[in-house]
């Protein structure tokens, strides 16, 4: 999670290529967290294009839909359905550490709140299949 | 403006990274793979008829739009950590107003439906 940094004029920022974060596999893990943002949102940007296509008729929905069933675009989902459940499990991860759960004056452990985050997530994406799968 | 703005930007960044952790993957399994490829057959009116529905606009407005905000937050700073310091507002003013853009464009076409 990026923190939110003050701008501060002045502030010395050390000279480092471009390339710093191959040097360290917690930097390259970092990185590809990072990364995930970008597959997410492409995916809600060609998602939003769906739904317009489906207001656009049923020979524009089919004509998009034999478009997505193409090699490429089937890469392209493949390789942001990855990066979007990597963003998933460091989120929740993170979340038994960002979140204190506090009974009384005992603190709940953190691999208990993301476990319950991982619960959670898998009950919603049930949920959302069933939907869908319900015909 | 990235001073006095950062709580806001953080709060949308925080929020549309919790949406996007819950939802985004199976919308991908679903509207990326299983309906293009046939696995589960959704006919054009059954799909007209949801995203024509208020509620799963509403649904689909906080899908789409809240994870922008993610993307922005953490694609400004990927920017700058890959040495652009320099363009510090530049970067904000460029990142977060792409994803103002794609709300209105979310909220655009939701409406048009």
């Amino acid at each position: 999670m990026t923190t939110p940094r003050v701008e501060r004029p002045g502030l010395y920022y050390p000279k480092l290529p471009a390339t710093w974060w191959l040097r360290r596999p917690n930097y390259v893990r970092f990185m590809i967290r990072e990364v995930t943002s970008v597959f997410i949102a492409a995916f809600l940007v060609v998602l939003l294009c769906q739904i317009r296509q489906v207001g656009q008729g049923p020979e524009a929905y089919a004509a998009v839909m034999a478009r997505l069933a193409s090699p490429g675009w089937v890469l392209f989902h493949v390789v942001a359905l990855a990066f979007a459940i990597y963003h998933s499990i460091t989120w929740f991860n993170l979340t038994g550490v960002v979140q204190v759960v506090r009974i009384g004056d005992r603190q709940l452990p953190p691999a208990l709140i993301a476990g319950g985050a991982f619960a959670a997530w898998g009950v919603v994406s049930l949920v959302i299949l069933l939907f869908f799968l319900r015909g | 403006m990235a001073r006095t703005n950062e709580p806001l930007w953080w709060t949308l960044f925080s929020v549309g990274g919790v949406v996007a952790a819950f939802l985004v993957p199976v919308h991908i399994v679903i509207h990326g793979l299983a309906i293009p490829l046939g696995w589960i057959p959704v006919s054009h009116g059954r799909m007209l008829g949801l995203v024509a529905n208020p509620l799963i606009k509403l649904y689909l407005f906080v899908l789409i739009a809240l994870p922008l905000y993610h993307w922005a937050h953490r694609f400004r700073f990927i920017l700058e950590d890959l040495g652009l310091h320099g363009f510090r507002t530049l970067l904000a003013v460029l990142c977060y107003g792409a994803a103002i853009v794609g709300t209105v464009a979310t909220a655009v076409v939701l409406i048009g439906i």
